[in-house]
């Protein structure tokens, strides 16, 4: 009870904010709770296939198979597949980061785990189709055209001011997730 | 579209590794649970934070901040905005096409939807917990600096700046 206390501490207090919100301002509280309604069910929705795909990911692909087409030799093919791999995604962010603790799991290379993180973000082909959409070809062609390089450039500053120490910690504190 | 697709190959997939080995399915499962458990009190009060900051940032309100004569300030300003809030694509995107409707100018908007597809900053509770603290913030500045060159480039060729 009290670990779960704990644990949800950030949750409840959210919802007492709220709680207090509503009282002073009754249109704004609801308003903002109808919004959080509505993420809710967005997440119900999204949220399952990438967790299952991780539990499968995780139990089927051996670690072998993971680190010869990721891993630390796997050059520009684990580039171009982490690229692939994030922008097949679907779902917001958020899903990405358990995804990546497997990733560590399985020896994947740690640019490339980044790299992965950063097409997750922005080049996801689905939102790639509804930018271009809503907001035209000049704009999302552009974007996407700065957006592959600037994730691969990113990764690289990342692993160029993270020491090797930090990232085999962070890959040893993923094996007990 | 997309999502009924994921779920298609999710469950064929599922179905496939339950046929083969129904024990491993069975801890696949515990193991996506586990995964999902670890995250879901900061992704509750996550969620939250947004309906929160949705209610109070309507689309009128940010385009008065960063309409299209707001220059590298009004830039700024679109990529906080972006980065503190999370918005689900398929609402991002219209709304930046009502934000430009409404006077938004493109480089502005080309900050906002860069820094709100990559940076998070109501997610950082998740991502900490995956990374580190460290590599967390580092990750969400380079790409909060990154929505800049973003921005510059969509101004030059949708904004022709």
């Amino acid at each position: 009870m009290k670990l779960l206390l704990k644990r949800y501490r950030f949750f409840i207090g959210a919802m007492i904010g709220i709680g207090l919100l509503t009282i002073f301002n009754f249109d704004l509280g609801i308003k903002s709770l109808s919004i959080s309604g509505y993420s809710l069910k967005e997440m119900i929705l999204v949220i399952p296939p990438v967790f299952i795909l991780l539990g499968l990911l995780d139990i089927w692909v051996p670690r072998e198979i993971m680190m010869k087409y990721m891993g630390e030799d796997s050059g520009l093919k684990g580039i171009l597949i982490s690229i692939a791999l994030g922008s097949a995604a679907a779902g917001p962010l958020y899903g990405a980061f358990p995804i990546a603790t497997v990733f560590m799991k399985k020896g994947v290379k740690f640019s490339n785990i980044l790299i992965f993180i950063g097409a997750w973000s922005t080049t996801k082909v689905p939102m790639f189709l509804f930018e271009l959409s809503a907001l035209g070809s000049k704009f999302a062609i552009t974007r996407l055209l700065i957006d592959i390089p600037g994730i691969i450039i990113i990764a690289y500053i990342m692993g160029a001011l993270i020491s090797k120490d930090e990232i085999k910690k962070l890959y040893e504190k993923a094996e007990s997730l | 579209m997309s999502n009924y697709l994921f779920y298609g190959i999710t469950l064929i997939l599922l179905i496939l590794s339950f046929y083969k080995d129904k024990k491993k399915t069975i801890k696949a499962l515990k193991k996506a649970w586990k995964a999902f458990n670890n995250i879901l009190p900061e992704l509750l009060g996550i969620i939250i934070l947004v309906g929160f900051m949705l209610a109070i940032l309507n689309p009128s309100v940010i385009s008065k901040i960063i309409g299209d004569s707001s220059g590298w300030l009004g830039v700024l300003l679109s990529s906080v905005i972006g980065a503190i809030t999370l918005i689900p694509g398929f609402v991002a995107f219209p709304t930046a096409a009502l934000l430009l409707e409404n006077g938004a100018g493109y480089m502005q908007i080309g900050a906002f939807v860069s820094s709100l597809m990559m940076v998070g900053v109501i997610t950082i509770p998740v991502e900490i917990k995956v990374f580190s603290k460290k590599i967390t913030i580092l990750r969400n500045v380079l790409a909060f600096i990154f929505s800049f060159i973003v921005a510059y480039a969509i101004g030059k060729v949708a904004g022709g700046i």
